[in-house]
């Protein structure tokens, strides 16, 4: 293996780089990491500096690899200034949790983090990761040692490499998942850059002599054109979302034993406003591989992409966009070659929905899992919810382990009969027993982080989606849909980190308080949405959508979903593929 | 709610025809030119130029008692923090040169006590700061006197000592100088006076008197030259402040922050009053027009009584101390009311409940508590003191603000006792003046906290929270005059988010290299508490050898906590960098000191 990968290398990486740069310049962040050294840049330096909360431009591209982002407080941008001060500038810290699964001790440590260093709360993200917001640049050294302490890590956890691999928490198959959690973390732990550079900076790591050549087998020196994203479901789940990443593995269990993967490429929800050339994309199931073959596969449709994917512009760098240029039978033949041996046919396999199964369940082995509901994933106290607090009282007598759902929201997984009165006592307490008790709306939205950390938002997601769920809830109600699940989901930006181009209503933040909203997605996530109108107010939303609902309610067939009903009732034209995205709009869909 | 009518006073041309008498020292020519160029002036270009001419330049010579005399020999002897005492020392010279003694003013801070058994006659103005301490000046000096077995038999002396009454150990350093001169066989010509924060006519009363217990030199003095000077000298100052007008008001904490935090600029142009970096601005306040209301519900009086002409509110609001509680007004309430719970509180054996009591109350608690029929006006406005002036650090350079003044203020608010409190002076400028009113100012120099004379002295500053004010001075001056010396600033608060006070001025400092190096604590950021001393700390061996260099040592802020820890921290520094004994280390610093290496403007 290690000859095969040394050819290949030899073949491509740094070389092919240099052979592209004459022909057009390569993208700024491809000379950021050649310079880095290895993702170290001045990151040390720049966190030495006292008088600033603030990194050096190009060592805030460097940090993501680290796992941390540099913000500042929007809310508070415009007043700064006027008191003498810099941007309120924070991290973000997201530390990668494999498969979404955390213990108890590791929740505690999360807690105790949180409350210290961050704002007093834990996000739960769309990718079963733990997001911190608001850690000043003093603490964000000794946050992410701490991290590591607890035996987690955040390396990698954002730019241009494979992020977290995720895994869905599946309850009812307890065995498989123990089997799929397993391939989650080997991806994880066989994609994690080698660099000593993350030790060096944050866990007082030896430095390397400077004789000594860093190693990064797989990713080279300038990693991969762009982020890289892994998911593994277990049908008829697709919580995970498959279609929207970059790398799927879909389970095939056959006679309630896990015998392999179906191999899914090149989804990704990422476009630009105004840009037709970005586009989200639905993955293409390429074939079928073993358990023990899916490693390899990992890292082999890596290379691909860390070969072949467009080094010259960040807009069309992911590798969506290599397989749509390529084609996926492409893809396939070059993997087949990385890999020195071919994928099998794909096998059959049924998706349901991509939602998570709220409340208690027991598995075969008689321990129970319970999944509650959390408001845009985002953990904390209030005076009428302390769930923070109470989940907090229940990691110190919990024995199994805290699972994150694709959803944002949180599995007690394993709990075993002698501890579920206990826990159930807590929950009582605490208020949360009932956290599930929403109408099916609001148990299947999503919303981004958005303002008033994110950098990149154009309107709020998280602090306002719950208000327009409750105003859209009196339409459901009204039409008596509160049982009636429909995928709903918010982002601040068309960067998708909520994936709103695979839900049945979708709305994309274009301007501070207007949204551009989609219809159309499929109920399990199989089919990209389509605009149906542009920029509109937040506050007409609601008016936007009643009538269809109302028409939803009285006029769908039988098991009908509401992304197929809009699309059967002429609402929307139905998008095939990312290329078809920007295509037959209706032309009310635009504004003048 | 009242504002000072800067506007109106400044922009008033009141013409005046100016006649000059023949017989005054000039010839027609120069005559003709003043009497042309005077009356061209308006009223506060007059007022300026008397001031002006009253003081230093216009004075010169002219006093002649100032050349000293050849009567017997008298030290006036001060120990000083603000410059309080120092003022009032000179002039205690002048007056006693006026009756033709020879008279000398001594700074403790330059003065061994073996050197007093030589002294015949020595009038001392010393002060107190915080809990019965003597000035930073003074503490060598205050330390050998208790300890010293000197023969003072031959000396004639009389203490005035100056204090404030709202803390517990008040006038303390001048009781204890006034007690161990008697010890040391001095004798006592005239009872110590124990002045309060609004001193004036307690020293003037003192002075005379002691002057006439020590009688008069043969042959006397020049008198009236001095006086002549005096009569003429509306000078800005203490007794006649400058409506200096608000140029701008900023919030320097961010929101989110606990603190609050501002920066006053204000405007001195035309007002001849001048400063230097380290010197202090004066300012006096008034209450705010709800704590006299409630003062006033506690008397149960309107607020329109007549008060000398005034209306008790406005005496109020104006005039008198209306807040801080202490032990000389519960005293003057319990004589008024009669309280006989009062009085047992005043006793000797109720000492720590009475501390307890005062402890975060102020006068409307206490006149709630023992007056409960209320006060007239007249009995009220007796009990009360004099409202005093707010001294505060001044923040800027003239050099980089032209006839301007910035402070940095951090308002206090805050509860005891179930009530909202505020500080006086610190709300009195954000909440009763904007940009365009005027407050009433003067300069207290202050000439123990100035930077070293050469530029090309390194300096380290240790200013936490409002501590930053003077090196924010400094720094601006240090970059006005071109300075090459480094300069090393440590600085802290609680939250760097929010509270990182003038952050943009700081890195911009940093980015020209004025600033040489920043260090900042922010003690709420993290679990553990982090405070200036212990970034110092962690900065010992470059902090050593900048001292080695011969770098000047400046703290500036709370003196009840920081000011010590910061102390111990150079100290540990010096011991552990410079590998010395604890004497040693101790005696290095005391040696920085002495040298004026190490200054400190701690309140």
């Amino acid at each position: 293996l290690k000859r095969r990968l040394t050819r290949i290398q030899n073949q491509n990486p740094e070389t092919q780089s240099t052979a592209m740069s004459e022909e057009k310049k390569l993208a700024a962040n491809e000379y950021i990491k050649i310079r880095s050294n290895y993702l170290r840049g001045t990151i040390a330096e720049g966190l030495a500096d006292a008088s600033t909360g603030a990194m050096s431009e190009d060592d805030q591209q460097l940090l993501k690899f680290h796992g941390t982002y540099q913000q500042d407080d929007r809310d508070l941008r415009a007043d700064r200034r006027k008191h003498k001060l810099e941007k309120a500038y924070s991290f973000m810290i997201r530390i990668r949790v494999p498969g979404g699964v955390a213990t108890p001790e590791q929740w505690l440590e999360v807690d105790r983090m949180a409350t210290q260093f961050a704002n007093g709360t834990i996000k739960l993200t769309t990718r079963q990761a733990f997001q911190f917001h608001g850690i000043i640049k003093s603490n964000l050294k000794r946050t992410i040692k701490e991290i590591n302490q607890a035996a987690m890590d955040t390396i990698a956890a954002c730019g241009d490499v494979n992020r977290n691999v995720m895994c869905n928490p599946n309850p009812y198959l307890s065995d498989v998942h123990a089997e799929v959690l397993k391939v989650a973390q080997g991806i994880s732990d066989h994609l994690t850059p080698q660099t000593r550079a993350y030790h060096e900076i944050w866990l007082d790591g030896e430095k390397l002599e400077t004789s000594e050549e860093e190693v990064e087998p797989i990713y080279g020196k300038t990693y991969l054109p762009r982020k890289f994203k892994i998911t593994i479901a277990v049908p008829p789940s697709n919580d995970v979302d498959i279609y929207a990443n970059c790398l799927s593995f879909i389970a095939i269990v056959e006679e309630g034993t896990l015998v392999g993967f179906n191999v899914a490429v090149g989804g990704g929800m990422g476009s630009t406003h105004g840009n037709d050339k970005t586009y989200p994309r639905i993955a293409d199931v390429i074939g079928f591989c073993t358990v023990e073959q899916v490693v390899d596969v990992a890292e082999k449709v890596v290379l691909v992409q860390r070969d072949f994917g467009d080094r010259t512009d960040r807009k069309h760098s992911r590798f969506k966009y290599t397989v749509d240029d390529r084609g996926p039978e492409w893809i396939l033949a070059k993997l087949n070659e990385y890999l020195g041996y071919d994928l099998g046919p794909v096998r059959p396999f049924i998706f349901e929905d991509n939602g998570d199964r709220f409340g208690w369940v027991e598995d075969k082995n008689g321990n129970a899992h319970l999944t509650l509901f959390v408001q845009g994933g985002r953990v904390l106290d209030t005076p009428e919810y302390p769930l923070l607090t109470g989940l907090r009282e229940i990691a110190k007598v919990h024995e199994g382990d805290f699972r994150l759902t694709a959803n944002q929201n949180l599995m007690i997984a394993n709990v075993s009969p002698a501890r579920r009165g206990e826990i159930e006592v807590l929950l009582e307490r605490y208020g949360i027993k009932d956290s599930h008790e929403k109408s099916a709306l609001r148990l299947n939205s999503l919303a981004c982080v958005a303002l008033p950390t994110c950098g990149l938002s154009l309107a709020e997601a998280e602090r306002y989606l719950p208000d327009l769920l409750t105003e859209l809830e009196e339409v459901i109600e009204a039409n008596g849909l509160r049982h009636d699940a429909i995928t709903i989901r918010m982002t601040g930006c068309p960067n998708g980190c909520a994936r709103p181009f695979i839900s049945e209503i979708g709305f994309v933040g274009r301007n501070p308080g207007r949204y551009n909203v989609y219809l159309g997605g499929g109920f399990a996530g199989q089919r990209l949405s389509k605009l149906y109108r542009e920029n509109v107010p937040g506050e007409e939303i609601k008016s936007l959508l009643e009538p269809i609902i109302g028409r939803y309610a009285r006029e769908r067939e039988e098991g009908e979903r509401f992304g197929d009903f809009c699309i059967r009732a002429g609402y929307v034209n139905a998008t095939v593929q990312g290329g078809d995205f920007h295509k037959n709009i209706k032309p009310e869909a635009l504004s003048a | 709610m009242v504002h000072f009518g800067g506007g109106n006073f400044s922009k008033r041309v009141n013409k005046l025809r100016i006649m000059i008498p023949e017989h005054a020292p000039f010839d027609l020519d120069q005559r003709t030119r003043l009497v042309e160029l005077l009356s061209a002036l308006d009223e506060r270009q007059r007022f300026w130029l008397s001031g002006y001419l009253a003081g230093p330049v216009g004075v010169g010579e002219v006093g002649g008692a100032a050349g000293g005399g050849v009567g017997p020999v008298m030290w006036v002897l001060y120990g000083t923090e603000s410059g309080n005492s120092e003022q009032l020392a000179d002039r205690a010279v002048k007056e006693a040169k006026r009756r033709g003694y020879k008279a000398v003013m001594k700074n403790m801070s330059e003065v061994s006590v073996p050197a007093l058994e030589k002294v015949g006659n020595l009038l001392v103005v010393v002060s107190t700061w915080g809990d019965g301490e003597p000035p930073e000046t003074a503490a060598e000096f205050y330390k050998e006197l208790m300890a010293a077995e000197a023969k003072l038999g031959g000396m004639r002396f009389s203490v005035c000592a100056l204090g404030d009454t709202s803390y517990e150990k008040f006038c303390q350093t001048g009781k204890d100088v006034d007690a161990r001169l008697e010890m040391l066989g001095a004798k006592r010509v005239h009872a110590r006076q124990d002045c309060d924060v609004d001193y004036e006519d307690g020293f003037q009363g003192w002075l005379k008197g002691a002057l006439d217990a020590f009688g008069p030199v043969s042959g006397g003095g020049m008198v009236g030259a001095v006086a002549v000077a005096r009569a003429a000298a509306p000078v800005y100052g203490k007794k006649n402040p400058y409506a200096a007008e608000m140029l701008e008001a900023v919030l320097l904490n961010g929101k989110g922050s606990s603190k609050e935090t501002w920066h006053f600029e204000f405007s001195l142009a035309g007002s001849g009053l001048a400063y230097e970096p380290g010197d202090a601005l004066a300012v006096q306040p008034m209450n705010a027009p709800d704590v006299v209301g409630a003062v006033l519900a506690a008397a149960k009086r309107s607020g329109a009584e007549d008060v000398g002409g005034k209306a008790l509110f406005d005496v109020l609001h104006e005039d008198y101390d209306i807040t801080g509680l202490s032990r000389a007004v519960l005293a003057k309430l319990a004589e008024a009311t009669g309280s006989s719970v009062l009085k047992e509180l005043l006793g000797e054996e109720a000492k720590d409940r009475l501390k307890g009591y005062i402890e975060g109350r102020q006068v409307v608690d206490a006149l709630e508590d023992f007056a409960p029929e209320g006060l007239s006006a007249e009995v009220l406005t007796g009990i009360l003191r004099k409202l005093p002036v707010r001294l505060y650090s001044i923040a800027s350079s003239p050099l980089a603000h032209p006839d301007e003044v910035h402070l940095t203020v951090a308002a206090l608010r805050y509860e005891t006792h179930g009530k909202a409190r505020k500080g006086v002076c610190s709300t009195y400028l954000p909440d009763m003046l904007k940009p365009g009113d005027a407050a009433r100012v003067f300069v207290q120099p202050n000439k123990n906290f100035r930077l070293p004379a050469s530029g090309d002295v390194p300096v380290i500053m240790v200013g936490p929270g409002t501590g930053i004010a003077p090196f924010r001075a400094f720094v601006e001056h240090r970059a006005a005059t071109g300075a090459k010396g480094r300069n090393w600033l440590f600085m802290g608060d609680q939250h760097y988010l929010y509270d990182f006070l003038y952050q943009l001025e700081w890195q911009d400092y940093l980015k020209s290299g004025v600033l040489s190096r920043l260090d900042v604590a922010f003690s709420r950021d993290q679990p553990e508490k982090v405070y200036v001393q212990h970034k110092l700390r962690e900065k010992a061996g470059e902090l050593y050898r900048w001292l080695q260099e011969g770098a000047h040592f400046y703290v500036c802020g709370d003196a009840s906590r920081m000011a010590k820890d910061v102390h111990d921290a150079l100290v540990a520094i010096v011991r552990g960098e410079g590998g010395m004994s604890e004497e040693q280390a101790e005696e290095y610093v005391a040696q920085m000191k002495k040298s004026g290496r190490y200054q400190r403007d701690v309140y």
